[in-house]
């Protein structure tokens, strides 16, 4: 029953973590200046009041208020559907960014030039900005059109998930699958395997534990990607939309806020459990690791 | 381990192997060798650190090609034999796809020469009889011991029944006892299969306990220094190695390898005695 | 490496830039593209060098809030690990906590953030910065104390060495390759989480809204200028985190 027990564990230490920064939040409430205030001479402690920093209790009570004065929606369903929409979009982006990131790690394994050529810029990628182009990519929504298909805007902030995704994917697809040691390789050739039948049966496996934490990037790139292209352009429907939304309510409403911030940490926390439960069926007769 | 002697199992004709020929950092591992090798025969290729042993083998394997000279394989080219599928290896890392449970990893081989499931099924279980590991088929590799790993292997590399078999110190890294166990199965195995085997190894008690030829090789290059023949009989077992003959092959080995025992067959031929 | 594989990885990559760049261009100009969807690389080019100052002065705003981030999420995060590799079960709390945060995205905290300052202050921005720095440099350097071969200790143990004395000895010297790792994470991390806590209103002096605001007004290949000074951005920071790591591994074999 080890797995029982790590998952409990760690739901434990979850709870607890958030009871110790809830613990913090309304220490700060009580003992910091209410207006914002000075440390060290610089303007940066912020304000304690109820408007600033409402109690944790506001913002858990906000949850079963209706979403606007005198709807009937309750607020926790409008977060709910938005948070269920970009997990929607979220994995579109990754599966593509999947399938994308693979098949060019495939390529890059393969063709020794292609692997010179654009290994770089993938590594370089990660390293640049790649959201600024969210405003440019969600633009194109309802103005391009390729045939009859008209590009759905919503479909801009997936490819920028999968945009997010697929550079890790690919970046440790590839490790994994050169990361065969040269005697199973050996073993290959003295068979006359060709070379997609050693990409089946012995590079693939071999970079299974390579694609795991790849996949959690990608993962969270997803995410990230989803829900940046919402806010830069208010995409509606969207975690990040409402995000943005209730956020210009602040001065009147402010826990409404927060009702879409742990909607969207929901979000990637479910988009991360997706992956972690595929890694448990990837890994499952793999010999463990030793945990330090 | 009887078969027409008339059918060479490998033959290699004065064939050299040099590395980045040419270049600053040319390496000439094997130089001029000749050796002919009988179907059913058992021949240890024993020799110091870069001797060129497995260069050789892998020369025989068809993982290299040969600077100079040919090598046949059961009357083909090298090449040619490796696309039939004339030999299986092993190696001294058993190489086991951790992935795959024990039957799956002896059946690789046949799935990639396109077996139907059954048939590859059927085989596998009667490799792991051949190699008593009956019970292990639903495990995985890392479940199981170093020794019980080499047996796979070596299950592995003969599933498709090959007439020849290479080993690049199979037992390397096992330790005495175990290594001691497995040199008794391997001639139980290749006895019943009538597996021509090409060996190599480090140790001198190894290879005259398993072989019936010796062939020791010289620091670079490569060369074949001499031949021993191994008088002990086809039935080996633990009496073997307590026999005279035993250690008489093991000093002849030893004396090749030194450079010394070529004088000492001339000094007892003008004694008059018999060196054996 | 020999001359000729160095020349190899150096042509390759070049060559697939350039015929990548020829490629968008000809692309552009033969369908015709609106600009809307793809501005060519020509025209790219030159609103980029016709805005050069203005880009700079975003490039600044939006730079010195992850400058600033970056250095006090380093200081903080090496403090903490310090804390960490002292009080174990304190690690144990701390750090799988700190990966799971890798999963969600923290950024949108500036929204919250922002309630808490005023509305002109760059300060939610750079906090936010701070943060997620903050995480990746304390899990790294903590992993990098406290993850020493156990045989080293043993060893500062048979000379009766005090606790400090191996943090001095052994351990720092250990966590300093970790540190670099963490930096070459840190600072394109620092950039990108600077660029998107402007979507969330507050100045807009910063590339983020530079970019949102020139596409509002159509003027897309502008927009692109933006992202090519933001993308140089991040790839100055990553840079120098890198000359960095390579000055303090001179005459170290890899």
């Amino acid at each position: 029953m080890k797995l029982a027990g790590r998952i409990a564990y760690r739901t434990v230490m979850f709870v607890l973590t958030i009871a110790f920064v809830t613990a913090l939040w309304e220490l700060y409430k009580i003992v910091g200046p209410q207006d914002g205030g000075k440390f060290l001479g610089v303007r940066i402690l912020p304000r304690a009041n109820d408007n600033a920093m409402p109690h944790v209790s506001t913002m858990l009570s906000r949850y079963s208020r209706p979403e606007v004065r005198g709807s009937d929606k309750k607020i926790w369903i409008v977060v709910l559907s938005g948070a269920w929409f970009s997990l929607r979009l979220s994995l579109v982006g990754f599966f593509l960014g999947t399938t994308i990131g693979i098949g060019l790690a495939i390529l890059m394994a393969r063709f020794n030039l292609i692997r010179r050529g654009l290994l770089p810029y993938l590594v370089m990628s990660q390293t640049v900005p790649l959201i600024a182009l969210a405003p440019l990519v969600v633009s194109w929504g309802g103005k391009l059109e390729i045939g009859s298909f008209v590009w759905p805007r919503w479909l801009s902030a997936s490819i920028l998930g999968t945009f997010l995704a697929f550079f890790p994917i690919a970046v440790g697809t590839l490790r994994g699958l050169t990361s065969v040691p040269s005697a199973a390789l050996e073993l290959m050739e003295s068979y006359a395997a060709s070379w997609k039948q050693t990409l089946f049966k012995l590079r693939f496996p071999a970079a299974v534990p390579f694609m795991v934490p790849a996949l959690k990037l990608g993962a969270s790139g997803a995410v990230v990607g989803v829900v940046v292209a919402e806010i830069s352009t208010g995409l509606k429907g969207g975690i990040g939309r409402l995000i943005i939304e209730y956020a210009r309510e602040a001065t009147g409403d402010p826990a409404k806020v927060f009702t879409a911030v742990f909607g969207a940490a929901a979000l990637g926390l479910t988009m991360s459990g997706l992956v972690a439960f595929s890694d448990l069926f990837l890994m499952r007769n793999r010999p463990k690791e030793t945990s330090t | 381990m009887s078969a027409p002697a008339n059918i060479s199992a490998v033959e290699v004709v004065a064939t050299s192997k040099i590395f980045n020929q040419g270049s600053g950092k040319q390496v000439d591992a094997l130089l001029d060798v000749n050796l002919t090798i009988q179907s059913g025969e058992f021949v240890s290729l024993i020799g110091p650190s870069g001797c060129g042993k497995s260069t050789l083998l892998r020369l025989i394997a068809n993982l290299l090609e040969p600077t100079q000279g040919s090598i046949r394989v059961n009357n083909k080219t090298a090449a040619q034999a490796r696309l039939d599928q004339d030999y299986g290896m092993a190696f001294q890392q058993a190489g086991l796809f951790d992935w795959r449970t024990v039957c799956k990893n002896i059946e690789l081989p046949l799935e990639l020469k396109g077996w139907d499931k059954n048939k590859r099924e059927a085989r596998a279980i009667e490799m792991l009889g051949l190699v008593k590991l009956e019970e292990f088929g639903n495990m995985y590799p890392w479940q199981l011991s170093g020794g019980m790993q080499q047996r796979v292997a070596i299950a592995r590399a003969l599933a498709a029944h090959p007439p020849l078999l290479l080993m690049d110190e199979p037992f390397g890294a096992l330790d005495e006892m175990t290594r001691e166990y497995m040199q008794g199965e391997l001639l139980r195995i290749c006895a019943e299969t009538s597996t021509t085997v090409v060996f190599v190894t480090h140790s001198i008690p190894e290879a005259v306990y398993l072989s019936n030829r010796v062939v020791v090789m010289s620091p670079r290059p490569g060369r074949i220094l001499e031949v021993i023949d191994v008088n002990l009989g086809s039935k080996r077992n633990e009496q073997t190695r307590a026999a005279d003959g035993f250690f008489r092959s093991i000093t002849a080995v030893r004396e090749a390898l030194r450079g010394t025992h070529a004088e000492h067959v001339a000094a007892n031929a003008i004694r008059g005695a018999e060196d054996r | 490496m020999t001359i000729l594989s160095r020349t190899k990885n150096i042509a390759a990559p070049l060559i697939f830039g350039v015929s990548f760049l020829a490629l968008w261009e000809g692309v552009v100009v033969g369908f015709d593209l609106k600009p809307y969807f793809l501005a060519a690389p020509s025209k790219i080019a030159e609103q980029f060098f016709k805005n050069t100052t203005r880009i700079w002065e975003a490039t600044v705003v939006s730079g010195t809030n992850a400058l600033v981030g970056l250095i006090v999420g380093t200081i903080l995060g090496i403090a903490m690990s310090f804390v960490l590799s002292r009080f174990r079960f304190l690690s144990q709390l701390v750090t799988p906590l700190a990966i799971s945060l890798n999963a969600i995205p923290i950024f949108v905290l500036v929204a919250v953030l922002n309630n808490m300052y005023s509305i002109t202050s760059e300060i939610p921005r750079r906090f936010m910065v701070t943060l997620v720095v903050y995480f990746i440099v304390l899990v790294n350097v903590a992993r990098g104390l406290t993850q020493v071969r156990s045989i080293h200790v043993e060893l500062m143990r048979s000379y009766a060495a005090s606790d400090l004395a191996i943090l001095r000895k052994v351990r720092v010297p250990n966590a300093i390759p970790y540190l670099f790792t963490a930096l070459k994470v840190a600072a394109p991390a620092s950039v990108i989480t600077a660029f998107v806590s402007e979507y969330f209103g507050g100045s807009q002096n910063g590339l983020g809204s530079r970019i949102t605001s020139n596409i509002a007004n159509s003027k897309n290949a502008a927009a692109w200028a933006y992202v090519l000074g933001a993308c140089l951005l991040g790839l100055a920071f990553y840079t120098v985190s890198i000359i960095l790591e390579s000055l303090t591994r001179k005459g170290q074999t890899k």
